[in-house]
């Protein structure tokens, strides 16, 4: 796929979104016709769903997202894969570009080929992550071909589930999603009831026995839906965040959570939103050739913010952790008007030090709300 | 030979083994499918697990292997007095490596236990870097071939030349590997420099620390998360001492 297809592609993804605005087609599926439906569509395609693929210490079982070649792989009662799907569109490492060396010459070589990828089970956060870094590889001011070859050439079909004890994504509104998949289903007992966003999704599920939702159909999932709003244990309180955000730029607390931090990125690599990126050449070892690549980062990383000439502008690692923070709560939140955590909490349970979303946040209020004691509160609203 | 309008030298190389298992040497010979080409970058002067030819002629000698015997201390200043560049190159020469397990217990049981009666001269395996200046370190045990390629062509072309700083759990995390603490066990990613593709948690084997410390790393966490995950203290101190790449931080610790 070369420019002149992206810019096609381009305006392709503006009717997509476009049609996003129709009204969306809703059917309900028995769970046995909706396993023939997801079999015959791994069979033939290249797809990837949650499964089990370790027990932990605990007994809890840990899920990633790998290769599916029947219905029978996937664990679709699964909780949340310990890392997100953020790969599948911003590989960890990823090509950008090919050069060649001749006579004193060079080429480039840039390709922006994606094979169809088919992922089953996203949960709304996972969804809603994608829906954001839409936001920033596709609608920012150069955006980008190879995000925007992957995101076109993948089907998603999301499912939703009861949160676990430790997801927030209700406190960031992200429990439910409504656009960026092109299937989602919703578990209501020995049926699946069906938000369908897409007519290629449509028409791959003609093929099987779909049923109008009826009365029944439509209260559970209403109740489903409130089952799983009212499910939530954990809650962060993030209204006005980025004014606290900025409040705190100087707050003891930074030093104090980056004194546990091991600046090991393993946040950033399981997050669905984090996209920082480093970008490298690599010779050919024949030196006919190079590569440049980029390569996911995380701000959390030692050498992040080391320029040339060795000046790191970031090297405690307080500095560090506070800005991961202030991308995901106040930076972005800033310039468009969301904050681009999800609430998933893979950050959390994948940080050996035991630092998360919750507890950081909590601290910095609580130091915040000690120290106005001495402002009276507001009148209640009549 | 002419890059892009550079001119580029073979790098004269000569290379060096102490007290090792030439392991390290032997991934110079290894990686087939690119192995003319890399050794094409090379002129090599001295190497005898490649050529039978001597030469003292070389630039840039990698020593393989740790310090164990007063005439290695010899051997190691003539090598350095004739390179521009000297390489620690593997795990033994950048930190004293495995061979430093014996530094653990009195040096005469070390010498009975493996030669017997045999009278063996002996000292305490130390890095090369207590003898000599230490240009660059490639560690690794074995290093890694794909690495060793890539600071060699950063040598002959003159370009950025970096390992990397961050620790082994980037690499792990993006392999979508189960972290081996969730197993219950301990394993040193969190305090190693990356580089290796986290070879080892991605075989479910916990990382030893082959690769040293990564920079600026959080000891004092590290040894919190062993505490708090109520992971056995003693196989952490194993671990750690397994290499020799944690003396700095365990002497500080006592």
């Amino acid at each position: 796929m070369h420019l002149r297809t992206f810019i096609k592609d381009s305006a392709d993804l503006f009717r997509i979104s476009a049609a996003g605005a129709c009204p969306m087609i809703y059917k309900v599926i028995s769970k046995t016709e909706f396993r023939k439906f997801i079999d015959a569509l791994v069979k033939h395609n290249t797809a990837y769903g949650p499964r089990q693929v370790d027990t932990g210490s605990g007994g809890k079982p840990i899920y990633q997202f790998r290769p599916v070649t029947s219905a029978d792989e996937i664990d679709f009662d699964y909780t949340v894969t310990h890392s997100s799907a953020k790969h599948f569109f911003l590989p960890f490492r990823d090509e950008l570009s090919r050069f060649s060396f001749e006579d004193g010459n060079w080429e480039q070589e840039v390709r922006y080929e994606a094979p169809p990828l088919i992922l089953i089970g996203l949960r709304p956060c996972d969804i809603s992550a994608i829906n954001m870094l839409d936001e920033v590889m596709l609608h920012g001011p150069y955006p980008s071909p190879y995000y925007l070859a992957r995101r076109k050439n993948t089907f998603i079909i999301g499912m939703d589930h009861l949160p676990l004890p430790d997801c927030f994504c209700k406190s960031m509104n992200r429990h439910t999603v409504n656009h960026g998949f092109n299937l989602f289903c919703s578990d209501i007992g020995d049926k699946y009831y069906l938000s369908i966003n897409s007519s290629k999704a449509y028409s791959f599920l003609k093929e099987f026995m779909l049923e109008e939702p009826s009365y029944e159909d439509n209260c559970l999932l209403i109740e489903r839906r409130k089952m799983i709003k009212h499910s939530f244990e954990t809650n962060i309180e993030v209204t006005g965040l980025p004014v606290f955000l900025d409040i705190e730029f100087d707050s003891p607390i930074w030093q104090k959570w980056g004194d546990k931090c091991l600046s090991c990125g393993s946040c950033a690599m399981v997050c669905p939103t984090c996209y920082c990126y480093s970008v490298e050449e690599r010779f050919d070892i024949d030196l006919k050739g190079s590569s440049r690549q980029n390569h996911l980062y995380s701000c959390n990383l030692v050498d992040f913010a080391q320029v040339a000439g060795g000046h790191n502008f970031r090297p405690r690692n307080g500095d560090r952790l506070k800005y991961r923070y202030y991308h995901h709560y106040r930076g972005f939140a800033a310039n468009d008007n969301q904050q681009i955590c999800v609430g998933c909490n893979r950050c959390g349970r994948a940080c050996l030090a035991d630092i998360n979303p919750k507890d950081v946040i909590n601290d910095l209020r609580l130091e915040r709300e000690s120290c106005m004691i001495c402002v009276s509160p507001s009148p209640d609203r009549t | 030979m002419n890059h892009l309008g550079f001119k580029i030298e073979k790098m004269k190389i000569g290379s060096f083994d102490f007290t090792c298992c030439e392991g390290c040497q032997l991934q110079l010979a290894n990686k087939e499918s690119t192995l003319p080409a890399f050794l094409g970058l090379l002129d090599i002067r001295n190497f005898r697990e490649i050529s039978s030819e001597r030469h003292d002629d070389y630039d840039i000698a990698l020593v393989e292997g740790s310090i164990t015997r007063s005439d290695e201390i010899e051997r190691l200043k003539a090598i350095r007095a004739q390179a521009q560049v000297l390489v620690a190159f593997g795990t033994c020469a950048c930190f004293g490596g495995v061979n430093s397990l014996k530094n653990k217990i009195p040096a005469d049981e070390a010498v009975r236990g493996v030669y017997g009666d045999k009278a063996v001269e002996t000292m305490p395996s130390t890095k090369i870097s207590d003898i000599v200046t230490v240009d660059f370190m490639i560690p690794g045990c074995p290093v890694s071939k794909a690495e060793v390629e890539r600071v060699v062509i950063g040598i002959v072309t003159r370009s950025l030349n970096n390992l990397p700083k961050y620790p082994v759990c980037v690499d792990c995390k993006q392999k979508l590997n189960t972290c081996l603490f969730d197993l219950g066990e301990v394993c040193l990613g969190p305090v190693t420099k990356a580089g290796c593709d986290a070879v080892c948690p991605s075989g479910k084997t916990a990382c030893l620390g082959c690769r040293g410390p990564a920079d600026d790393m959080n000891f004092p966490s590290f040894l919190q998360l062993v505490r708090e995950k109520g992971l056995s203290h003693e196989e952490m101190m194993e671990k750690l001492t397994f290499y020799n790449g944690f003396a700095d931080y365990l002497d500080h610790e006592r």
